[in-house]
Protein backbone atom coordinates (compact mmCIF):
# COMPACT_ATOMS: atom_id res chain seq x y z
CA UNK A 1 0.00 0.00 0.00
CA UNK A 2 1.49 3.27 -1.08
CA UNK A 3 -0.62 5.79 0.79
CA UNK A 4 -2.73 5.83 3.89
CA UNK A 5 -6.05 7.66 3.71
CA UNK A 6 -4.71 10.69 5.63
CA UNK A 7 -1.66 10.86 3.41
CA UNK A 8 -3.92 10.84 0.38
CA UNK A 9 -5.87 13.69 1.89
CA UNK A 10 -2.69 15.60 2.64
CA UNK A 11 -1.46 15.09 -0.91
CA UNK A 12 -4.73 16.42 -2.30
CA UNK A 13 -4.61 19.34 0.11
CA UNK A 14 -1.03 20.17 -0.76
CA UNK A 15 -1.65 20.06 -4.50
CA UNK A 16 -4.92 22.00 -4.43
CA UNK A 17 -3.54 24.65 -2.05
CA UNK A 18 -0.63 25.42 -4.37
CA UNK A 19 -2.53 24.50 -7.54
CA UNK A 20 -1.27 27.25 -9.82
CA UNK A 21 2.29 27.08 -8.63
CA UNK A 22 2.55 23.32 -8.88
CA UNK A 23 0.95 23.19 -12.32
CA UNK A 24 3.28 25.94 -13.56
CA UNK A 25 6.38 24.24 -12.22
CA UNK A 26 5.27 20.83 -13.46
CA UNK A 27 4.56 22.14 -16.97
CA UNK A 28 7.92 23.89 -16.98
CA UNK A 29 9.85 20.71 -16.22
CA UNK A 30 7.91 18.68 -18.81
CA UNK A 31 8.32 21.38 -21.48
CA UNK A 32 12.05 21.36 -20.86
CA UNK A 33 12.27 17.60 -21.22
CA UNK A 34 10.38 17.53 -24.52
CA UNK A 35 12.46 20.33 -26.05
CA UNK A 36 9.59 22.14 -27.71
CA UNK A 37 8.06 19.20 -29.56
CA UNK A 38 4.71 19.88 -27.92
CA UNK A 39 3.40 23.38 -27.28
CA UNK A 40 3.42 24.70 -23.72
CA UNK A 41 -0.34 25.28 -23.85
CA UNK A 42 -0.97 21.69 -24.86
CA UNK A 43 1.30 20.40 -22.09
CA UNK A 44 -0.31 22.73 -19.54
CA UNK A 45 -3.70 21.27 -20.44
CA UNK A 46 -2.42 17.72 -19.99
CA UNK A 47 -0.75 18.57 -16.69
CA UNK A 48 -3.89 20.32 -15.44
CA UNK A 49 -5.93 17.25 -16.20
CA UNK A 50 -3.46 15.00 -14.39
CA UNK A 51 -3.39 17.42 -11.46
CA UNK A 52 -7.17 17.44 -11.20
CA UNK A 53 -7.39 13.64 -11.38
CA UNK A 54 -4.68 13.31 -8.74
CA UNK A 55 -6.37 15.75 -6.37
CA UNK A 56 -9.69 13.95 -6.76
CA UNK A 57 -8.06 10.58 -6.19
CA UNK A 58 -6.33 11.93 -3.07
CA UNK A 59 -9.57 13.32 -1.70
CA UNK A 60 -11.27 9.97 -2.15
CA UNK A 61 -8.48 8.38 -0.16
CA UNK A 62 -6.81 6.36 -2.86
CA UNK A 63 -4.26 4.02 -1.30
CA UNK A 64 -2.60 2.91 -4.51
CA UNK A 65 -3.13 3.21 -8.23
CA UNK A 66 -4.79 -0.17 -8.70
CA UNK A 67 -7.51 0.74 -6.17
CA UNK A 68 -11.12 1.25 -7.14
CA UNK A 69 -11.07 5.04 -6.83
CA UNK A 70 -8.01 5.25 -9.05
CA UNK A 71 -10.09 4.67 -12.20
CA UNK A 72 -10.21 8.29 -13.25
CA UNK A 73 -6.49 8.77 -12.62
CA UNK A 74 -5.66 5.62 -14.58
CA UNK A 75 -7.82 6.79 -17.48
CA UNK A 76 -6.05 10.15 -17.65
CA UNK A 77 -2.63 8.47 -17.47
CA UNK A 78 -3.41 5.92 -20.16
CA UNK A 79 -4.80 8.60 -22.47
CA UNK A 80 -1.64 10.62 -22.00
CA UNK A 81 0.72 7.76 -22.71
CA UNK A 82 -1.32 6.36 -25.62
CA UNK A 83 -1.26 9.77 -27.27
CA UNK A 84 2.47 10.12 -26.71
CA UNK A 85 3.07 6.64 -28.14
CA UNK A 86 1.10 7.47 -31.29
CA UNK A 87 2.90 10.80 -31.68
CA UNK A 88 6.22 8.97 -31.65
CA UNK A 89 7.68 10.11 -28.32
CA UNK A 90 10.10 7.81 -26.55
CA UNK A 91 9.16 5.94 -23.40
CA UNK A 92 11.50 8.09 -21.29
CA UNK A 93 9.98 11.31 -22.59
CA UNK A 94 6.56 10.01 -21.69
CA UNK A 95 7.50 8.80 -18.23
CA UNK A 96 9.24 12.09 -17.35
CA UNK A 97 5.88 13.85 -17.60
CA UNK A 98 4.80 11.84 -14.59
CA UNK A 99 8.09 11.68 -12.69
CA UNK A 100 8.36 15.48 -12.85
CA UNK A 101 5.70 15.50 -10.16
CA UNK A 102 8.33 14.34 -7.65
CA UNK A 103 10.38 17.49 -8.13
CA UNK A 104 7.26 19.60 -7.80
CA UNK A 105 6.26 17.85 -4.57
CA UNK A 106 9.76 18.14 -3.16
CA UNK A 107 9.81 21.88 -3.74
CA UNK A 108 6.38 22.34 -2.19
CA UNK A 109 7.15 20.25 0.86
CA UNK A 110 10.54 21.75 1.56
CA UNK A 111 8.80 24.94 2.65
CA UNK A 112 6.58 23.45 5.32
CA UNK A 113 8.64 20.88 7.08
CA UNK A 114 6.82 18.93 9.76
CA UNK A 115 7.27 15.69 11.63
CA UNK A 116 5.68 13.57 8.96
CA UNK A 117 7.13 15.33 5.96
CA UNK A 118 9.74 12.70 5.13
CA UNK A 119 7.30 9.84 5.61
CA UNK A 120 4.74 11.62 3.44
CA UNK A 121 7.24 12.33 0.71
CA UNK A 122 8.33 8.70 0.54
CA UNK A 123 4.69 7.63 0.30
CA UNK A 124 3.93 10.22 -2.36
CA UNK A 125 6.95 9.15 -4.40
CA UNK A 126 5.80 5.56 -4.19
CA UNK A 127 2.50 6.62 -5.74
CA UNK A 128 4.30 8.61 -8.43
CA UNK A 129 6.44 5.55 -9.16
CA UNK A 130 3.31 3.48 -9.60
CA UNK A 131 1.90 6.10 -11.94
CA UNK A 132 5.15 6.09 -13.90
CA UNK A 133 5.16 2.33 -14.26
CA UNK A 134 1.53 2.38 -15.33
CA UNK A 135 2.37 4.99 -17.99
CA UNK A 136 5.20 2.82 -19.19
CA UNK A 137 3.00 -0.23 -19.54
CA UNK A 138 0.26 1.63 -21.40
CA UNK A 139 2.88 3.18 -23.64
CA UNK A 140 4.29 -0.21 -24.59
CA UNK A 141 0.82 -1.64 -25.14
CA UNK A 142 -0.13 1.26 -27.42
CA UNK A 143 3.09 0.78 -29.40
CA UNK A 144 2.50 -2.95 -29.73
CA UNK A 145 -1.03 -2.51 -31.01
CA UNK A 146 0.30 0.07 -33.47
CA UNK A 147 2.84 -2.46 -34.77
CA UNK A 148 0.22 -5.20 -35.00
CA UNK A 149 -2.09 -2.90 -36.96
CA UNK A 150 0.68 -1.97 -39.35
CA UNK A 151 1.67 -5.60 -39.90
CA UNK A 152 -1.92 -6.40 -40.75
CA UNK A 153 -2.20 -3.46 -43.13
CA UNK A 154 1.02 -4.53 -44.80
CA UNK A 155 -0.35 -8.02 -45.26
CA UNK A 156 -3.49 -6.59 -46.87
CA UNK A 157 -1.55 -4.19 -49.04
CA UNK A 158 1.15 -6.37 -50.35
CA UNK A 159 -0.76 -9.19 -52.01
CA UNK A 160 -2.87 -7.94 -54.88
CA UNK A 161 -4.05 -10.35 -57.57
CA UNK A 162 -4.38 -8.58 -60.90
CA UNK A 163 -6.03 -9.64 -64.12
CA UNK A 164 -3.62 -9.46 -67.06
CA UNK A 165 -5.73 -10.88 -69.83
CA UNK A 166 -8.94 -12.77 -70.28
CA UNK A 167 -8.32 -15.92 -68.26
CA UNK A 168 -4.88 -14.86 -67.00
CA UNK A 169 -4.24 -13.48 -63.52
CA UNK A 170 -0.93 -12.40 -62.00
CA UNK A 171 0.37 -12.05 -58.44
CA UNK A 172 3.28 -9.64 -58.16
CA UNK A 173 4.96 -10.71 -54.92
CA UNK A 174 6.77 -7.89 -53.12
CA UNK A 175 8.83 -8.34 -49.97
CA UNK A 176 9.92 -11.32 -47.95
CA UNK A 177 7.63 -14.32 -48.15
CA UNK A 178 7.08 -15.86 -44.73
CA UNK A 179 4.60 -18.58 -43.87
CA UNK A 180 1.77 -16.21 -42.90
CA UNK A 181 2.09 -14.17 -46.09
CA UNK A 182 2.49 -17.24 -48.25
CA UNK A 183 -0.76 -18.58 -46.81
CA UNK A 184 -2.58 -15.30 -47.56
CA UNK A 185 -1.16 -15.17 -51.09
CA UNK A 186 -2.12 -18.77 -51.75
CA UNK A 187 -5.67 -18.36 -50.51
CA UNK A 188 -6.22 -15.12 -52.38
CA UNK A 189 -4.79 -16.47 -55.63
CA UNK A 190 -6.85 -19.65 -55.53
CA UNK A 191 -10.01 -17.71 -54.67
CA UNK A 192 -9.40 -15.33 -57.57
CA UNK A 193 -8.91 -18.29 -59.91
CA UNK A 194 -12.34 -19.57 -58.89
CA UNK A 195 -14.02 -16.14 -59.02
CA UNK A 196 -12.68 -15.21 -62.45
CA UNK A 197 -12.49 -18.82 -63.70
CA UNK A 198 -9.03 -18.12 -65.06
CA UNK A 199 -7.09 -21.23 -66.08
CA UNK A 200 -3.70 -19.47 -65.93
CA UNK A 201 -1.87 -17.71 -63.11
CA UNK A 202 1.50 -15.99 -63.22
CA UNK A 203 3.46 -15.68 -59.97
CA UNK A 204 5.94 -12.84 -60.36
CA UNK A 205 8.79 -12.87 -57.83
CA UNK A 206 10.65 -9.79 -59.05
CA UNK A 207 10.01 -8.07 -55.72
CA UNK A 208 11.11 -10.98 -53.54
CA UNK A 209 14.59 -10.09 -52.23
CA UNK A 210 15.75 -13.66 -51.61
CA UNK A 211 14.54 -17.13 -52.42
CA UNK A 212 15.51 -19.85 -49.97
CA UNK A 213 14.21 -23.38 -49.69
CA UNK A 214 11.29 -22.26 -47.53
CA UNK A 215 10.11 -19.59 -49.98
CA UNK A 216 10.46 -22.08 -52.84
CA UNK A 217 8.44 -24.58 -50.84
CA UNK A 218 5.63 -22.03 -50.40
CA UNK A 219 5.59 -21.20 -54.10
CA UNK A 220 5.61 -24.88 -55.07
CA UNK A 221 2.69 -25.59 -52.74
CA UNK A 222 0.70 -22.78 -54.33
CA UNK A 223 1.41 -24.13 -57.80
CA UNK A 224 0.42 -27.68 -56.84
CA UNK A 225 -2.80 -26.45 -55.19
CA UNK A 226 -3.67 -24.42 -58.30
CA UNK A 227 -3.04 -27.49 -60.45
CA UNK A 228 -5.36 -29.55 -58.28
CA UNK A 229 -8.04 -26.99 -59.00
CA UNK A 230 -7.38 -27.17 -62.70
CA UNK A 231 -5.31 -24.04 -63.26
CA UNK A 232 -1.72 -23.74 -64.45
CA UNK A 233 0.91 -21.54 -62.82
CA UNK A 234 3.93 -19.88 -64.38
CA UNK A 235 6.71 -18.39 -62.25
CA UNK A 236 8.26 -15.22 -63.63
CA UNK A 237 10.61 -12.44 -62.62
CA UNK A 238 13.54 -14.64 -61.67
CA UNK A 239 16.58 -12.40 -61.35
CA UNK A 240 20.07 -13.69 -62.24
CA UNK A 241 21.22 -13.95 -58.61
CA UNK A 242 18.00 -15.73 -57.65
CA UNK A 243 18.47 -18.23 -60.48
CA UNK A 244 21.98 -18.95 -59.18
CA UNK A 245 20.68 -19.37 -55.63
CA UNK A 246 17.94 -21.72 -56.79
CA UNK A 247 20.46 -23.93 -58.58
CA UNK A 248 22.95 -23.78 -55.71
CA UNK A 249 20.27 -24.83 -53.22
CA UNK A 250 19.19 -27.65 -55.52
CA UNK A 251 15.57 -26.50 -55.68
CA UNK A 252 13.66 -28.39 -58.36
CA UNK A 253 10.76 -26.65 -60.04
CA UNK A 254 10.02 -29.80 -62.03
CA UNK A 255 7.68 -29.26 -64.95
CA UNK A 256 6.57 -25.81 -63.74
CA UNK A 257 7.23 -23.19 -66.40
CA UNK A 258 9.67 -20.48 -65.27
CA UNK A 259 10.27 -17.27 -67.19
CA UNK A 260 12.73 -14.44 -66.73
CA UNK A 261 10.21 -11.63 -67.02
CA UNK A 262 6.50 -11.07 -66.66
CA UNK A 263 6.29 -10.19 -70.35
CA UNK A 264 7.78 -13.55 -71.32
CA UNK A 265 5.33 -15.33 -69.04
CA UNK A 266 2.36 -13.50 -70.56
CA UNK A 267 3.57 -14.27 -74.08
CA UNK A 268 3.95 -17.93 -73.10
CA UNK A 269 0.40 -18.07 -71.74
CA UNK A 270 -1.05 -16.28 -74.76
CA UNK A 271 0.64 -18.78 -77.03
CA UNK A 272 -0.78 -21.65 -74.98
CA UNK A 273 -4.29 -20.20 -75.25
CA UNK A 274 -3.87 -19.65 -78.97
CA UNK A 275 -3.89 -15.85 -78.89
CA UNK A 276 -1.48 -14.30 -81.36
CA UNK A 277 -0.09 -10.81 -81.04
CA UNK A 278 0.95 -8.80 -84.06
CA UNK A 279 2.47 -5.35 -84.23
CA UNK A 280 0.37 -2.94 -86.23
CA UNK A 281 2.20 -0.39 -88.33
CA UNK A 282 2.16 2.93 -86.57
CA UNK A 283 -0.34 5.28 -88.15
CA UNK A 284 0.98 8.75 -88.96
CA UNK A 285 -1.23 11.76 -88.75
CA UNK A 286 -1.12 13.55 -92.09
CA UNK B 1 -28.72 -45.49 -49.41
CA UNK B 2 -28.08 -42.32 -51.37
CA UNK B 3 -27.19 -42.57 -55.04
CA UNK B 4 -25.21 -40.02 -56.96
CA UNK B 5 -27.07 -38.99 -60.14
CA UNK B 6 -25.28 -39.28 -63.48
CA UNK B 7 -26.42 -36.81 -66.16
CA UNK B 8 -25.69 -37.10 -69.87
CA UNK B 9 -24.86 -33.91 -71.76
CA UNK B 10 -24.01 -34.58 -75.39
CA UNK B 11 -20.94 -36.77 -75.43
CA UNK B 12 -20.21 -36.24 -71.74
CA UNK B 13 -21.43 -37.76 -68.49
CA UNK B 14 -21.73 -35.30 -65.62
CA UNK B 15 -21.47 -36.58 -62.06
CA UNK B 16 -22.20 -33.96 -59.42
CA UNK B 17 -21.36 -35.19 -55.94
CA UNK B 18 -23.66 -33.46 -53.46
CA UNK B 19 -23.61 -35.94 -50.56
CA UNK B 20 -21.00 -37.22 -48.17
CA UNK B 21 -19.42 -40.25 -49.77
CA UNK B 22 -19.59 -43.54 -47.93
CA UNK B 23 -18.00 -46.83 -49.04
CA UNK B 24 -21.30 -48.07 -50.36
CA UNK B 25 -22.15 -44.88 -52.24
CA UNK B 26 -18.72 -44.88 -53.84
CA UNK B 27 -18.94 -48.51 -54.99
CA UNK B 28 -22.45 -47.90 -56.30
CA UNK B 29 -21.27 -44.81 -58.20
CA UNK B 30 -18.41 -46.74 -59.81
CA UNK B 31 -20.79 -49.51 -60.96
CA UNK B 32 -23.42 -47.06 -62.24
CA UNK B 33 -20.85 -44.98 -64.08
CA UNK B 34 -19.22 -47.99 -65.78
CA UNK B 35 -22.62 -49.18 -66.94
CA UNK B 36 -23.62 -45.76 -68.23
CA UNK B 37 -20.37 -45.27 -70.14
CA UNK B 38 -20.88 -48.59 -71.90
CA UNK B 39 -24.61 -47.94 -72.49
CA UNK B 40 -24.24 -44.40 -73.85
CA UNK B 41 -20.82 -44.69 -75.49
CA UNK B 42 -19.77 -41.37 -74.00
CA UNK B 43 -16.13 -40.34 -74.22
CA UNK B 44 -15.92 -37.91 -71.34
CA UNK B 45 -16.71 -37.95 -67.62
CA UNK B 46 -16.88 -34.78 -65.54
CA UNK B 47 -16.94 -35.16 -61.77
CA UNK B 48 -18.11 -31.98 -60.05
CA UNK B 49 -16.91 -31.70 -56.44
CA UNK B 50 -17.95 -28.08 -55.84
CA UNK B 51 -20.19 -29.17 -52.98
CA UNK B 52 -17.51 -31.20 -51.19
CA UNK B 53 -16.03 -29.46 -48.14
CA UNK B 54 -13.64 -32.28 -47.39
CA UNK B 55 -11.61 -34.39 -49.77
CA UNK B 56 -9.65 -37.01 -47.85
CA UNK B 57 -7.60 -39.95 -49.00
CA UNK B 58 -10.78 -42.02 -49.33
CA UNK B 59 -12.42 -39.61 -51.78
CA UNK B 60 -9.06 -39.17 -53.52
CA UNK B 61 -8.76 -42.91 -54.07
CA UNK B 62 -12.36 -43.08 -55.29
CA UNK B 63 -11.65 -40.37 -57.86
CA UNK B 64 -8.51 -42.21 -59.01
CA UNK B 65 -10.45 -45.46 -59.33
CA UNK B 66 -13.21 -43.81 -61.36
CA UNK B 67 -10.59 -42.23 -63.63
CA UNK B 68 -8.93 -45.61 -64.18
CA UNK B 69 -12.24 -47.37 -64.90
CA UNK B 70 -13.23 -44.65 -67.37
CA UNK B 71 -9.84 -44.84 -69.05
CA UNK B 72 -10.29 -48.56 -69.66
CA UNK B 73 -13.65 -47.76 -71.27
CA UNK B 74 -12.02 -45.03 -73.40
CA UNK B 75 -13.51 -42.08 -71.58
CA UNK B 76 -11.56 -39.09 -70.30
CA UNK B 77 -12.16 -38.05 -66.67
CA UNK B 78 -11.93 -34.44 -65.47
CA UNK B 79 -12.48 -33.39 -61.85
CA UNK B 80 -13.92 -29.88 -61.66
CA UNK B 81 -14.83 -27.29 -59.05
CA UNK B 82 -12.35 -28.10 -56.33
CA UNK B 83 -12.52 -25.42 -53.66
CA UNK B 84 -9.39 -23.46 -52.68
CA UNK B 85 -9.58 -24.72 -49.09
CA UNK B 86 -9.79 -28.31 -50.31
CA UNK B 87 -6.80 -27.83 -52.63
CA UNK B 88 -4.74 -26.28 -49.83
CA UNK B 89 -5.61 -29.12 -47.47
CA UNK B 90 -4.66 -31.74 -50.06
CA UNK B 91 -1.31 -30.04 -50.63
CA UNK B 92 -0.64 -29.73 -46.89
CA UNK B 93 -1.46 -33.44 -46.47
CA UNK B 94 0.87 -34.26 -49.34
CA UNK B 95 -1.91 -36.00 -51.27
CA UNK B 96 -1.77 -35.57 -55.01
CA UNK B 97 -4.49 -36.85 -57.27
CA UNK B 98 -2.23 -38.73 -59.66
CA UNK B 99 -3.51 -39.35 -63.13
CA UNK B 100 -6.54 -37.10 -62.71
CA UNK B 101 -7.07 -34.05 -64.89
CA UNK B 102 -8.65 -31.03 -63.24
CA UNK B 103 -10.49 -27.92 -64.40
CA UNK B 104 -11.87 -24.86 -62.65
CA UNK B 105 -15.53 -25.39 -63.51
CA UNK B 106 -17.84 -27.58 -65.56
CA UNK B 107 -17.56 -25.30 -68.60
CA UNK B 108 -13.76 -25.48 -68.62
CA UNK B 109 -13.97 -29.22 -68.05
CA UNK B 110 -16.13 -29.64 -71.15
CA UNK B 111 -13.69 -27.51 -73.16
CA UNK B 112 -10.82 -29.67 -71.94
CA UNK B 113 -12.53 -32.90 -72.97
CA UNK B 114 -13.53 -31.43 -76.34
CA UNK B 115 -9.93 -30.28 -76.91
CA UNK B 116 -8.43 -33.65 -76.07
CA UNK B 117 -10.96 -35.41 -78.35
CA UNK B 118 -10.06 -33.16 -81.29
CA UNK B 119 -6.37 -33.75 -80.57
CA UNK B 120 -7.05 -37.47 -80.83
CA UNK B 121 -8.93 -37.13 -84.11
CA UNK B 122 -6.78 -34.55 -85.86
CA UNK B 123 -3.74 -36.29 -87.17
CA UNK B 124 -2.27 -33.06 -88.56
CA UNK B 125 -1.42 -30.75 -85.65
CA UNK B 126 -2.18 -27.03 -85.60
CA UNK B 127 -4.78 -25.27 -87.71
CA UNK B 128 -3.77 -21.61 -87.94
CA UNK B 129 -7.16 -20.41 -89.16
CA UNK B 130 -8.87 -21.16 -85.87
CA UNK B 131 -6.55 -18.96 -83.86
CA UNK B 132 -7.85 -15.65 -82.69
CA UNK B 133 -5.71 -12.61 -83.34
CA UNK B 134 -5.20 -9.89 -80.80
CA UNK B 135 -3.61 -6.59 -81.61
CA UNK B 136 -1.89 -4.65 -78.87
Amino acid sequence: MALSAEQGGRLAHLLSQHADRSIDRWTEIVTGSLRGRLSRAELARQVQELHRALVEAGQQGVSDLAAEHGGELRAVLSELSTNRARQGFSATETAISVFALKDVLLELMEQERGDDTLRDFVAFSALVDQMGLFTFETFVRARESLIADQAEQLLELSTPVVKLWEGVVAVPLVGTLDSARAQVVMERLLQTLVDTSSPYAIIDITGVPAVDTQVAQHILKTVVAARLMGADCIISGIRPQIAQTIVALGIEFGDIATKASLADALRHVLRLTGVETTARRARREA
Amino acid sequence: MERVPILKIGDILLVSIQVDMSDQTAVQLQEDLAERIVATGCHGVIIDITALDIVDSFVGRMLSTIASISKVLDAETVVVGMRPAVAITLVELGLSLNGIRTALNVERGMELIAASRTDDWDEAPGDEDAETTATP
